[in-house]
């Protein structure tokens, strides 16, 4: 019995001991994914539960496991609540092992997650959160700013405007750091240009009935152009008070950033001749089609450049596990840093030192109903924006890791 | 010429989209006043019952082609249908217990509302446009009113007006509030009390639904929009008075107005100011401006 017991505990042991050499490099018994966004608030049709479907695709398609060890998705709805946020992120890398994490939609939560995730040194690829805060003044050696971020969306949509001759701008703006981000930005680009803000007023984010007033105080400035500097269900709002109260009669709505699905809510009605800038578009190519259609199936609705970012960052982290055989956060930084990518997002981005996802900007204007041919087909391309122009330079870094 | 540094003309603009916006909280909060002054019950649900009679006009039109007068009368009887169908139903259960399983019961009912909807229109919502009738805009001389804002002030006024006479002034409003004070007495007179409790709360549904109507080519008809109003509309009703018609009223559309005049001073308060003002009337008047201590 005694003997019996003992060579089981042996056998145990020298299991154990092989297993954990096998795998020594990938920790835990899984690589686990955490997503972190808006799923049930005004930013939940941005990525949300969409942005959910599309990870999970990027999961089967590169076949569930890595090397043996299976993948699996953490993710939940931080109801725009950075306490929360912060809250399931801490649960997830003390107590589930978290090897990585996507954010989501919100900039404030975004950059909560990244200063939690460089103090646990795993990597976070911010991909809806916009702020180029990020990647300039809270840069960190384990953020990756994937998608877009709000100089690129200003200098695209707020540099075509002005060259249109938009050049006075009122901005009614998001009160938080994405909004006032974004009024910075475009606000710059106006001024270098040579234009001028004559005034801007700050929304509550969520607040929807009380755009009346701020429009009118928008129309009263006498501008040109009315800067839309918020996102979402705010967005759609402020759009249709606008039309109502015939704004985009005397001035120019300008959505500096925008997604499909807030273009598919308002209707080409309300939308048509807008500029936008963005980085994916679900009827660019073959290879985006096939995809959409794919997501389509599953969501129902055609995805948002998010979504295929969040589809696109995970075969990236993956591809970069798989090749070192290891989920170590800094040697995957090093390996994503030094690779190109090639896929459905882009055919050539690269992630420079400061963690921004360099990759081309599409310019793009909302058709006309009468252009409009099927379902979902809203936008034209205007201009492909290469991406050493749609991104800030070296020289223009804020950020302490790139200089 | 200024108002505290501010051009006439802005202050006198803001004034106008405050009184919109306050008649509109001041119907929204009328049909919550008339719930818990006479049947006794926090109905968290008006939020999405407003957002389910925005979803039905949209739904009228998109499913059935009917249009916006016609979704006006269909829309809140709806919702009023609705109601009746969570009064017997479930709600009935509750009025002997404490408020609080009422509260729990509404709370639940308008997650799933919203959840229901949201899982079918996404919370991007869908776009309603207002009639051909209402559309375009007046020139005021100091600002430019959209028509349908001017026609949303004069429905709301009229329905607030009609209902406060029915209830305070004609023999079926005596009834109902007899009712609500002493059932059995009522009862014993001969009249169906239950039936008046049910009719009462569609009624107060039905004004939500009214609402949702109204709101529906203003603003996103989205499975969050009576959330984000909800809240604001309760704040209305617990300054005027809990059971009151007429500090629902009066409360409502001076509140409008003060979000409007905060949002030229100080936007960014916009969303407390009402907030504010409540927590100075609750320590002022615990019962409310027009309510009465119980």
């Amino acid at each position: 019995m005694r003997f019996g017991a003992f060579c089981c505990a042996a056998i145990t042991v020298l299991s154990a001991g092989w297993s954990i050499q096998a795998s020594a490099q990938i920790s835990g018994d899984a690589v686990k994914i955490g997503f972190l966004t808006d799923i049930s608030g005004t930013y939940a049709d941005n990525d949300g539960q969409g942005g959910v479907e599309a990870i999970k695709m990027a999961i089967a398609d590169f076949g569930g496991t890595v090397n043996g060890k299976k993948i699996e998705l953490l993710y939940a709805d931080h109801l725009n609540k950075v306490d929360v946020a912060n809250n399931k992120a801490h649960e997830w890398f003390d107590q589930d092992g978290l090897d990585m994490m996507i954010g989501g939609a919100n900039s404030s939560v975004g950059l909560a997650l990244a200063k939690l995730s460089a103090e646990k040194k795993k990597p976070f690829m911010a991909v809806t959160a916009a702020t180029a805060r990020l990647t300039n003044e809270d840069c960190t050696p384990y953020t990756v700013a994937y998608a877009y971020d709000t100089i690129s969306v200003s200098r695209g949509t707020g540099g075509a405007i002005v060259d249109q001759g938009g050049k006075t701008w009122f901005f009614i703006t998001a009160d938080y750091a994405f909004g006032t981000s974004l009024q910075d930005e475009t606000a710059k680009v106006v001024q270098a240009k040579g234009g001028k803000v004559l005034g801007s007023v700050r929304h509550p984010v969520g607040a929807s009935p009380n755009f009346s007033s701020l429009v009118l105080q928008a129309q009263a400035s006498k501008a040109q152009i009315l800067g839309l500097a918020t996102s979402g269900g705010d967005l759609i709002n402020a759009v249709k008070t606008a039309n109502q109260f015939g704004v985009n009669k005397t001035m120019h709505l300008a959505a500096i950033l925008t997604h499909i699905t807030e273009i598919n809510s308002l209707g080409l009605n309300l939308t048509q001749g807008m500029y936008l800038t963005d980085s994916w578009y679900w009827d660019q190519d073959d290879e985006s089609r096939a995809w959409s259609k794919r997501f389509f199936a599953i969501v129902h609705r055609m995805p948002t450049a998010m979504q295929a970012a969040d589809y696109s960052a995970t075969l990236t982290y993956l591809k970069a596990v798989k090749a070192l055989d290891s989920d170590d956060g800094d040697k995957v930084m090093a390996y994503m840093k030094t690779h190109p990518i090639d896929d459905l997002f882009t055919k050539h981005g690269t992630i420079r030192p400061d963690g921004r996802m360099v990759h081309d900007m599409y310019l793009r204007q909302v058709k006309t109903p009468a252009e409009s041919k099927y379902p979902w087909d809203y936008y034209k391309t205007i201009r492909t924006i290469p991406g050493d122009q749609a991104f800030n330079t070296k020289a223009e870094s804020q950020c302490k890791l790139w200089k | 010429m200024e108002i505290f540094g501010y051009p006439a003309q802005a202050v006198l603009s803001q004034l106008v989209i405050g009184l919109v916006n306050g008649s509109f909280y001041a119907m929204l909060s009328l049909g919550l006043a008339i719930i818990f002054g006479l049947l006794n019950v926090i109905n968290l649900s008006h939020g999405a019952l407003y957002m389910l009679g925005a979803f039905a006009t949209w739904m009228g039109l998109d499913y059935l082609g009917l249009s916006y007068w016609a979704m006006l009368i269909l829309a809140p009887l709806i919702v009023g249908l609705i109601g009746v169908v969570i009064e017997k139903t479930m709600l009935r259960w509750l009025y002997k217990l404490d408020h609080l399983y009422g509260l729990l019961l509404m709370i639940g009912l308008a997650s799933f509302l919203e959840g229901l909807l949201q899982s079918f229109y996404g919370a991007s919502g869908v776009s309603y446009s207002a009639p051909d009738a209402l559309n375009g805009a007046a020139d005021l001389g100091f600002m430019v009113l959209p028509v349908y804002q001017a026609w949303v002030v004069a429905v709301s006024l009229v329905v607030c007006f009609a209902t406060w006479y029915a209830i305070e002034r004609t023999r079926l409003g005596s009834y109902l509030r007899a009712g609500t004070e002493n059932p059995r007495l009522v009862e014993a007179f001969g009249i169906n009390v239950p039936r008046l409790i049910t009719l009462t709360y569609a009624f107060g549904v039905g004004l939500a639904g009214l609402a949702g109507v109204l709101a529906a080519p203003t603003v996103q008809v989205s499975p969050q929009m009576g959330s984000n109003l909800i809240v604001v509309v309760f704040a209305v009703v617990v300054i005027g008075g809990l059971s009151s018609i007429v500090g629902a009223i009066v409360t409502g559309l001076v509140l409008g107005v003060a979000e409007a005049l905060v949002s030229l001073f100080y936007p960014q308060a916009s969303a407390t100011v009402v907030f504010v003002i409540m927590a100075i009337v609750l320590v002022l008047r615990p019962a409310g401006l027009f309510g009465k201590e119980r």
